[in-house]
């Protein structure tokens, strides 16, 4: 299995890949945005795994964005994969110094914890006027390596760089759980006890894992932010928060390629809910993830674990 | 011979409850002590201040001869102390070979080999072998092997026990403390698990203190007893001799003396 996940991995990326030169345009952006809220998700998947929920995964999400938004509106860059960068080691920056007091909370603790942290970041957003307050601004159109693709082929190199992301972030955090460290997590959720008595740290532990997965959500929001053109303070909203978690409970915790496949679920379900019934969007919402939650209790993978074993 | 842990003058209180009064023992290198005493005599309190789990009021604690009183119980593994409990900690949602598999990935960081990220298949310091093997072997020394795909959670009672000592005792420590090895444990299995665990752990020359209530067990592996008693050691000797003091025939076994 270990050694088939990293072929796996390439072979999706490269039909992603195929499939993206004839979707159009409407399906290429929502193609997207789900590697952008697949890779928060896929960082959420670390810290579930130690028992973790972060209820405020939306402030490396909105870090990410505003850095690269303010690389465009304060430092002209727009290429897609210094935004991508830039937003994922800030994030992973902010993530670093916040653990130091987060890593020492468990279970409600560490999630309200971590909630009130992006709610803070929200407030400071939305007063801020030279960050565009409550309205937020506009991103600066992407441009890749130095090159502005014309208009028809823009959505497809972005899609393009948020799939190579999403597949190097899946195969690193692949290569990550079959480490030691990586190995901590579900030991870490069972017994810490034990954990410090065969003389490893679990907040150590905890702390890597949660700068691990804010650089993962720091790219995604940097990915959203240069697909949709346009951020604001609500990316920072615990509701958006919620989305993620949503994701990733519907991707499980035991498949890499899940989170992104919960996530371009969640966004199909999303936007057929919208078209369907405009008024009432959320509710045909509802009762769509109501379901897949009672029939796929352990993720979107669980059914096919099953049959396996 | 040399002690290689030497706990002196140890005192610690639960409010009024006196757990540990001016408690002080030398333990000599690859002995095998056991410790026996009454239901909240100071036994466990004992270990848990050796280990690190609770600080005492007073007193010092060394280990080759480098103070660990105030040490974590992180600290105090990796210099080579390690414990199994009364009630086996175990990672219930994973297999015997993983609860394994996760002990070794923290021997192999502490021992710096490819840290917490290694790649490949670094050897295990003390196994000279691969992790996977090194699980194997451990396993099979325990006998844990016939159980390795198991989940932690639905295995025996006796299992548990060996498994959480079988944990103890991946990082090869110096000192292993048992806090009651054969508690829970059926009468029949009592000696043979006490057998395979000695054997297991002698031949890696480390010494051992474990507690006890069983006095048969006692006498038979234990080189010398300390007898507890509402925080005090009533008795330090040979199972023989420890066992046929007044007091400790009064205050911990139960018969007149």
């Amino acid at each position: 299995m270990s050694r088939r996940k990293p072929l796996a991995i390439v072979i999706v990326l490269l039909a992603v890949l195929a499939i993206g030169l004839v979707l159009p345009q409407w399906a290429l952006f929502i193609l997207t945005i789900s590697f952008a809220t697949g890779l928060v998700a896929l960082g959420l998947m670390l810290l579930l795994r130690a028992g973790l929920v972060s209820f405020g995964q939306a402030l490396y999400y909105c870090l990410g964005a505003y850095t690269a938004g303010a690389l465009g509106r304060f430092f002209g860059v727009s290429d897609v994969v210094l935004e991508l960068l830039a937003g994922a080691a800030l994030a992973a920056l902010v993530a670093l110094a916040l653990g130091f007091l987060l890593a020492r909370y468990r279970g409600i603790f560490f999630g309200l914890l971590s909630l009130a942290l992006s709610m803070i970041l929200y407030g400071l957003l939305v007063k801020n006027e030279a960050l565009g307050s409550t309205d937020g601004f506009n991103v600066l159109a992407s441009t890749l390596f130095g090159h502005r693709p014309g208009a028809a082929s823009l959505r497809y190199a972005v899609m393009a760089c948020g799939a190579v992301t999403a597949a190097v972030a899946a195969l690193a955090v692949h290569r990550y759980l079959e480490t030691p460290l990586g190995r901590l997590a579900p030991a870490i959720k069972d017994n810490e006890i034990r954990v410090e008595y065969m003389g490893a740290s679990a907040r150590y532990a905890v702390h890597v894992k949660y700068a691990i997965a804010a650089a993962l959500a720091g790219a995604g929001g940097a990915l959203a932010a240069t697909t949709v053109g346009h951020i604001d303070p609500e990316m920072a909203y615990w509701t958006t928060s919620g989305e993620f978690i949503f994701i990733a409970i519907l991707a499980g915790t035991r498949n890499v390629l899940a989170p992104f496949a919960a996530a371009l679920l969640y966004g199909a379900i999303r936007t057929t809910a919208y078209d369907l019934s405009p008024n009432t969007w959320q509710m045909s919402l509802g009762i769509a993830l109501l379901a897949l939650i009672v029939f796929l209790p352990e993720g979107l993978f669980s059914r096919l674990k099953w049959r396996r074993s | 011979m040399a002690a290689i842990l030497d706990a002196r003058h140890l005192n610690k209180a639960f409010g009024a409850v006196t757990a540990a009064n001016d408690v002080s023992a030398a333990i000599a290198r690859d002995s095998v002590v056991g410790l026996i005493g009454t239901n909240g005599a100071g036994k466990t309190t004992f270990i848990n201040m050796i280990t690190g789990y609770l600080k005492p009021d007073r007193g010092t604690i060394e280990f080759e001869g480098r103070d660990i009183t105030r040490l974590p119980p992180r600290d105090i593994t990796r210099l080579g102390i390690a414990r199994s409990f009364q009630i086996p900690q175990l990672y219930s949602s994973l297999s015997v070979l993983e609860n394994v598999l996760v002990a070794l990935g923290v021997v192999l960081r502490n021992a710096g080999r490819g840290g917490y990220f290694s790649r490949g298949r670094p050897l295990v310091p003390g196994f000279e072998a691969p992790a996977e093997e090194a699980a194997q072997r451990l396993l099979e020394r325990f006998g844990l092997a016939e159980y390795r795909a198991r989940n932690a959670q639905v295995l025996p009672g006796g299992v548990r026990k060996l498994l959480d000592i079988a944990l103890a005792m991946v990082a090869k420590p110096k000192v292993l403390l048992l806090d009651e090895p054969t508690s829970g444990v059926s009468a029949q299995e009592k000696f043979g698990i006490m057998e395979m665990v000695l054997k297991a752990v002698r031949g890696e020359g480390a010494t051992v203190l474990f507690v006890e209530h069983d006095m048969e067990i006692v006498s038979r592996f234990a080189e010398r007893v300390l007898a507890f008693y509402d925080g005090r050691i009533i008795a330090d000797a040979a199972p023989q001799a420890a066992l046929a003091d007044p007091e400790v025939k009064r205050f911990v076994v139960g018969r007149r003396a």
